[in-house]
This record gives C-alpha cells, sequence and structure tokens, in this order.
C-alpha cells in the first residue's frame, strides 16, 4: 500500500503534536465547573495526533489527487467543464462585494442588487424571456422551481386537472426526478430514428392531462430538433407549456434562442454555460427565467429597478414564494455576470461556435474509431457508443478507466440512455487543437488495445493511486466513516 | 422454479412465469447483462393493484436505474424480501430470480407477450 493511501487516522501516534502552549498564567478551572459533568464525554475524541510537517505532507497528498479543468481537459459530456476565468474570481473577491450583509438595507447595497438586476437582464435577451429569478441554487433547483411556476399557472386558471409532465427518453434524469418532486406524474415520449422527439408518440400523449413539456435542445444526444416549432405548437394547442432545460445552452449562445423556439419557462446552469466553477460543490446558479405571462409567478422577492435605484418587489400575491434563502448564490451570479462582461455579446457567440466546432472535429476524427450511432453533424458534444470494442469485451466503462492512464477525465458513460455503451463527449470552446489532438490520440490508442489487447483496458487504470474500484461493492456495501471502515 | 407452464417476455425485457393465477414477474438475461452488477432493487407494496404498463418496481445498477414495467395486469401478492439485503442475485441467475408475484386479473394480455423463441429475435434486433 503507498503510503499516501493511510488514512490521517492511521497515521497518528499517541503523544505527537503540531503545537506547543506557552506554560498557563492563570488559575485552571476543571472543566466539570465550567460545563455541566453530563454533557461532558466519557472518552476524549478520536482526533489524529501527528507532527505538523506530517499534517501539511497529508493534505498537500490529497490536494494532488484533485483534478479539475485547472489540471487538465475535462470532456465530461453534459456538463460544459469550460476553463473558469481567474477574472471572475477577482470581481467576486472585491470588498465591495464581500463585506455586505445579506439584512442590510437596499440603499447600502445598491451595487450588488444592480448586479443581479443587470444579470437577469442579459440572460434574459440571450435565452429571449422577460425576466428571470436568480434564487433557484442550481439546475435541478431551477427545474424544481419552473415546474412550480408551471403549476401555478395552470391553477391560477382554474386549469387543476393537469397532473403530467411529459419527459423525453433522451431527457437529464434530473427532469423526470424533478416533475415528481413537483407533484406530478411523468410521462414519457420516445426519440425517433433521428434522435429527435418523435412526434406522433408527442401527439398521442400531449393530452389535457398534461402541464408541459421539458426538453433540452439540443438535446443529450448533441442534436437540435429541428421540429422545434412544431413541437412547442402541439403543447400549447393542448394547453400546455414548455420547459427548457438550459444545461446544453452552451451550444446556442447568440445563435437561436429558447424564446424564439416557443418556449415558455427556461433555466440556465451559470455553473456550466457562464464559467463559474463547477464540481467539487461549485456553488451552481440555476437562474430561472420566464415569458411575460409567466412573470407574476416568479420567486419574491424580485429585484425592480425604479428608474433611480434598485429595490427588492415583495408585493406579488401570485409568486410561489421564495425558493431560496436572501437573493440566491450571489457571487456566483457575480462571476457569471463577468463573464458576460468580458465575453461581449459577440465573444459569447463565438464560444458557442467553437464549442460546436470542437465537438465536430472529435466527432470526425474518432468516428472510424467508435460507432457513432446518430452520424450527423453534431452541436457542443458528441455521443459515441462502444459497442465496437464490446466485440472484444470492452466496454465504455473499461475505456473511460483507461483514458484516466492518460491523465484525462473520462467522458460522461452510459448517458444518454437510448445509446448502449454511451460515451458522451463536450469539449468546450475553451481547449486548443494540441488538446484535442492529444486526446484523440489516446482515445484511437485505446481502440487498438481494444482489438489486440483488452485485458489491460478491463484492469484499467494502471497508473493512478487508486487502481479499479469495485463500484458494485461500494454500491452494496458503502462504508462511510472511518468508524465503519475500522469495523470492516 | 424454471417449470412454470407458460413464461412469457415484454417488449421492456421483464419475464413472466405463469403458475396457476400467479404470475412471476423477473427481469431477463438480456436486461441484466446490459444492466450490469445490480446494487439495489425496490420492491412494489404488497397488495399494489397494478395495470399492465405501470411501473412495478426499479432496478439500480453501477450504470444506471431502471424502472420495471409489469407485463400485466394484477395484484402484488408476493415480493421477494431477499433482494432487498442481496441485490446481487439477480446477476447470479436473472431468469429465475423473481422480484414480485402478481394475482392475473386478465390472462388474455398474456397472449399479447412473447413466447422465448419471439423474444430472442426481437433481442437480436436490438442489438
Amino acid at each position: 500500500m503507498k503510503t499516501g493511501t493511510l488514512t490521517i487516522f492511521e497515521k497518528s501516534r499517541p503523544g505527537r503534536k503540531a503545537y506547543s502552549l506557552p506554560e498557563c498564567d492563570v488559575p485552571k478551572t476543571p472543566l466539570s465547573e465550567l460545563i455541566p459533568e453530563r454533557l461532558l464525554r466519557d472518552t476524549p475524541p478520536g482526533l489524529p495526533e501527528v507532527s505538523e510537517v506530517d499534517a501539511v505532507r497529508h493534505f498537500t497528498e490529497l490536494s494532488k489527487r484533485n483534478y479539475g479543468v485547472d489540471s487538465g481537459f475535462y470532456p465530461l459530456g453534459s456538463c460544459t467543464m469550460k476553463y473558469n476565468p481567474k477574472i471572475n474570481e477577482e470581481a467576486a473577491r472585491m470588498k465591495g462585494f464581500t463585506q455586505i450583509h445579506p439584512y442590510e438595507p437596499e440603499e447600502s447595497v445598491q451595487g450588488c442588487l444592480e448586479v443581479l438586476y443587470k444579470t437577469g437582464e442579459m440572460l434574459a435577451e440571450i435565452t429571449g424571456m422577460e425576466k428571470f429569478s436568480l434564487q433557484p441554487a442550481a439546475g435541478a433547483h431551477g427545474e424544481l422551481c419552473g415546474l412550480m411556476i408551471m403549476k401555478a399557472w395552470h391553477e391560477s386558471r382554474s386549469d387543476t386537472a393537469r397532473k403530467k409532465i411529459i419527459v423525453p427518453d433522451s431527457a437529464h434524469g434530473t427532469n423526470p426526478a424533478s416533475a415528481a418532486v413537483a407533484g406530478f406524474e411523468v410521462v414519457e415520449v420516445k426519440s425517433d430514428e433521428n434522435g429527435w422527439i418523435d412526434l406522433k408518440s408527442l401527439r398521442e400523449t400531449m393530452t389535457e392531462e398534461v402541464a408541459g413539456l421539458m426538453l433540452t435542445n439540443p438535446n443529450t444526444l448533441g442534436l437540435f430538433d429541428g421540429n422545434i416549432l412544431e413541437i412547442a405548437d402541439i403543447v400549447h394547442e393542448k394547453g400546455g407549456l414548455l420547459y427548457y432545460d438550459g444545461a446544453n445552452m452552451n451550444a446556442i449562445m447568440g445563435i437561436t434562442r429558447p424564446g424564439d423556439m416557443g418556449f415558455d419557462i427556461v433555466h440556465l446552469n451559470l455553473h456550466k454555460t457562464f464559467s463559474t466553477p463547477h464540481g467539487g460543490g461549485g456553488p451552481g446558479s440555476g437562474p430561472v427565467g420566464v415569458v411575460k405571462k409567466l412573470v407574476p409567478f416568479l420567486p419574491k422577492p424580485v429585484i425592480e429597478y425604479s428608474g433611480k435605484s434598485y429595490y427588492l418587489d415583495y408585493d406579488r400575491p401570485l409568486s410561489i414564494g421564495r425558493v431560496k434563502s436572501f437573493y440566491g448564490n450571489f457571487t456566483v451570479v457575480l462571476k457569471a455576470y463577468a463573464y458576460m462582461l468580458s465575453m461581449g455579446p459577440e465573444g459569447l457567440r463565438q464560444a458557442s461556435e467553437t464549442a460546436v466546432l470542437n465537438a465536430n472535429y472529435i466527432l470526425k476524427k474518432l468516428k472510424d474509431d467508435y460507432l457513432l450511432p446518430y452520424d450527423r453533424v453534431c452541436m457542443h458534444e458528441v455521443v459515441f457508443s462502444a459497442l465496437k470494442q464490446k466485440e472484444y469485451g470492452v466496454s465504455a466503462l473499461d475505456i473511460a478507466k483507461r483514458l484516466l492512464d492518460f491523465g484525462y477525465h473520462p467522458p460522461t458513460v452510459y448517458f444518454p440512455l437510448i445509446v448502449k455503451e454511451a460515451l458522451m463527449i463536450e469539449p468546450t470552446e475553451t481547449e486548443s487543437k494540441e488538446t484535442l489532438d492529444r486526446f484523440i490520440s489516446a482515445m484511437k490508442q485505446i481502440a487498438k488495445e481494444a482489438e489486440t489487447n483488452a485485458e489491460y483496458l478491463k484492469s484499467a487504470p494502471h497508473n493512478t493511486v487508486v487502481s479499479r474500484l469495485d463500484e458494485a461493492r461500494a454500491a452494496r456495501n458503502p462504508v462511510l466513516n472511518e468508524m465503519s471502515r475500522a469495523a470492516e | 422454479m424454471n417449470d412454470f407452464e407458460i413464461k412469457k417476455y415484454s417488449t421492456e425485457h421483464e419475464w413472466v412465469g405463469v403458475d396457476g393465477d400467479r404470475a412471476y414477474i423477473g427481469i431477463t438475461e438480456y436486461a441484466a447483462n446490459s444492466l450490469g452488477e445490480i446494487v439495489y432493487v425496490e420492491l412494489p407494496e404488497l397488495g399494489n393493484e397494478l395495470n399492465a404498463g405501470d411501473v412495478l418496481g426499479v432496478v439500480e445498477s453501477v450504470k444506471a436505474a431502471s424502472d420495471i414495467y409489469s407485463p400485466i395486469s394484477g395484484k402484488v401478492v408476493e415480493v421477494n424480501e431477499e433482494l432487498t439485503d442481496n441485490p446481487e442475485i439477480i446477476n447470479e441467475d436473472p431468469e429465475n430470480c423473481w422480484i414480485a408475484v402478481l394475482e392475473i386479473s386478465d390472462p388474455a394480455q398474456l397472449d399479447e407477450l412473447m413466447d422465448e423463441k419471439e423474444y430472442e429475435e426481437y433481442c437480436a434486433e436490438e442489438e
């Protein structure tokens, strides 16, 4: 076992410490005189006892195992792991933003309110919505919030029979989950041979019991659904609303807008499309935007501008209420605002164009090595299948594990569910051609290894600190803390 | 367990084994193989009245969580409790590991399902 794999508890030695205190120069008082005896623990806490250098080395070693966009290529499909410009962090650390309190009066936080207001305006322009709420904490929270707005709108019109939400079979798993949490019954529609929504199936499913349709466009296959206007008509004719899952917004910024496609509600992932940190807890931010008729239902308070100053509008009787304490993940919103300002409208459009170009470059370069189930120009991500490699007994998981040896974060695997052995690659716009070429050559080498040395792939990774994990055992018998580990 | 009077298959890769008015429901070997190692099974509640096509339970593997659809209508009269602690027994022998037993309410529905040969052809097409 490598020393790096020992826990800090295993490195502990009784009496070893990383501090030395001066002699106490005040009278000592027994703890039991300060704290009631019944509240004192019987045994001292099991804290690790190590020297300072051991503590520093231990955590430095752990920190080196982190992998993020700052360490390397991260083509995790559907997650838009683009580079997070450091200027965003500069903006978020400015004292005027950090040294405030959420209970301050409106007049002393005008700058913060302005940032929120203007970010909302920009997002509305980018998506073709009327107004945004920046409260939702991340994507799935945005979905839930959007569905609550949908429900409130139907109910405000005394249309209470709508208990169902339609979700395509290629949807992100959060869509049916959010619909279920919002109290809807989920109905699935199939995709056609193009990977688009099957219109016949949609017409059959779209009844007056359906509150709305949740859709990602481009969808999770990285394909833009060219029937979107017809889809919107089918849903609207039956009195439903269209919900846009903005996870794939990185493909279309400045090119087309959900509002122009007929969508009524949109959530965005600032931690994907708008370059704020993702993974490791983010935190995320999932603003929700709506068309004009739904504005009264947005969470409150809504930030408004009187012509002279910004204020928080609580007087909104139809609002679904507050969905987050205070005003959302403010500094995340701030980073997205900094990003939009530094990119500008042309820059955002270029980002989307390059994201699409990069994905198509990978598609073209790897389509002879990996099966491409939907062989068309893709948008910002490309979905391959490992079925060719499966003939040699190599699965998508084996390929993902082997990529770790090359120092890459693997792509998303086994999603979307409608592609067998799916490998979903989203390079984003921030990668150079050289990076893409290196990744492509690693993928080509892996495809060759599948034919000549399948066993080597099945036991990958070989060069990482931790070798192949037994995922099934981890899921069946999770060991979640040190005490149960010691008991093993 | 394998000696059902009739064994039928659904397009969603469930099998139905008929024993009198009781129908044993499980997932096929094809389904178990494509799911990979199963780590959790959500069983239906006893007494639930299911219609054909309703969600009977959920199987979760390291790859994905999938709904199990009831191929026929009926009342849940028994569930395989052993799956709660040992979900892996499905992978060991999927075609014999039943998940729940339904009291068949409409035997005619069985005619709409595939027999073994038809199901084999169906799987070959899916590949």
